[in-house]
């Protein structure tokens, strides 16, 4: 199995992919299965660390939660553009020391992080494990460690780890 | 468009809804980019239409042509996937030089690197040597 085809979830998504861009049928299935295998077979060659996904039941509870809270900054950075917010914004850099290690696990953090409007995803210390991120409209540093590390990273490393 | 005639109301409406609020939110982005004031407020700006405003409009597109058509089309999903594993590569790639920068020239508001290190609310096994240690290289 893993000689022949290594990345078997990687093959999938790009077979899948391949079908939804072209037509669903059988020579295109036999196309994109080829380009699928290769692909797969090709990124083995690359040696990348392997993710291991322990309980992946709790992936569509990350991303409707991660959904949500979009939802809500894209209408709280939206309100501050508009200039509706009523008291002085100060924005500031918050540093947070994170417990996640697992590569796949903080590129997914990235991800969340940066397609959420009003944080940004400066810097990251793969020694000391911090991160550093840049918070448009900064009341409380503790409230942005708490949302990090509780709602976003406990379950992340539940995921991974 | 002649195609546009053969959608039933619910479908247009929603579409038209849905291209106003992904146009509006990207719209709402690029003002923000003119109006904020620092490198790393800016930054925040374009997420607006990275976000939601690349998913509203790509769900306008679904809605609109599963509506035409007999079949469903999702592949707008991977526009919306690409966009976000890509960005935080050149929003990192921005913010590290920015950072960079302001602590070659010791810009005051921009923290130094001992923020960098651990201390206060967890326990780190290197703390018990002491907290003028040097900054750990990257």
């Amino acid at each position: 199995m893993s000689r022949v085809l290594p990345y078997p979830l990687l093959a999938l998504a790009l077979l899948v992919m391949w079908l939804s861009l072209t037509s669903f049928s059988p020579g295109q299935v036999l196309l994109g299965g080829g380009i699928a295998v290769a692909a797969a077979r090709a990124m083995a060659a690359l040696h990348p660390s392997k993710p291991r996904l322990r309980r992946w039941q709790l992936i569509p509870l990350l991303f409707g939660r991660v959904t949500l809270d979009i939802v809500r900054s894209n209408i709280a950075v939206s309100s501050i553009v508009l200039g509706l917010g009523r008291r002085e914004r100060k924005s500031g850099f918050v540093p947070i020391p994170l417990e996640l290690r697992d590569r796949t696990g903080l590129a997914i953090l990235a991800c969340i992080v940066t397609s959420t409007p009003g944080t940004a995803w400066i810097e990251y210390d793969p020694d000391s494990g911090v991160l550093l991120l840049h918070v448009l409209d900064l009341v409380e540093e503790k409230e942005w460690i708490d949302t990090i590390k509780y709602r976003y990273e406990a379950l992340l490393l539940e995921i991974f780890e | 468009m002649s195609h546009a005639a053969e959608l039933p109301v619910w479908a247009a409406l929603l579409t038209s809804l849905l291209l106003l609020v992904g146009a509006g939110l990207t719209l709402l982005g690029a003002v923000g980019v003119l109006q904020f004031r620092s490198f790393f407020e800016r930054v925040h700006a374009p997420t607006l239409g990275t976000s939601w405003g690349t998913g509203a409009i790509a769900l306008a597109s679904i809605v609109f042509f599963s509506s035409l058509g007999t079949r469903l089309v999702v592949h707008e999903v991977l526009i919306g996937v690409f966009i976000t594993v890509t960005t935080p590569v050149t929003l990192m790639l921005l913010a590290r030089a920015a950072l960079h920068r302001e602590r070659a020239e010791e810009n005051p508001n921009v923290p130094s690197r001992a923020v960098m290190r651990r201390r206060g609310s967890a326990p780190a096994p290197e703390d018990g040597a002491g907290d003028a240690a040097g900054t750990p290289s990257s």
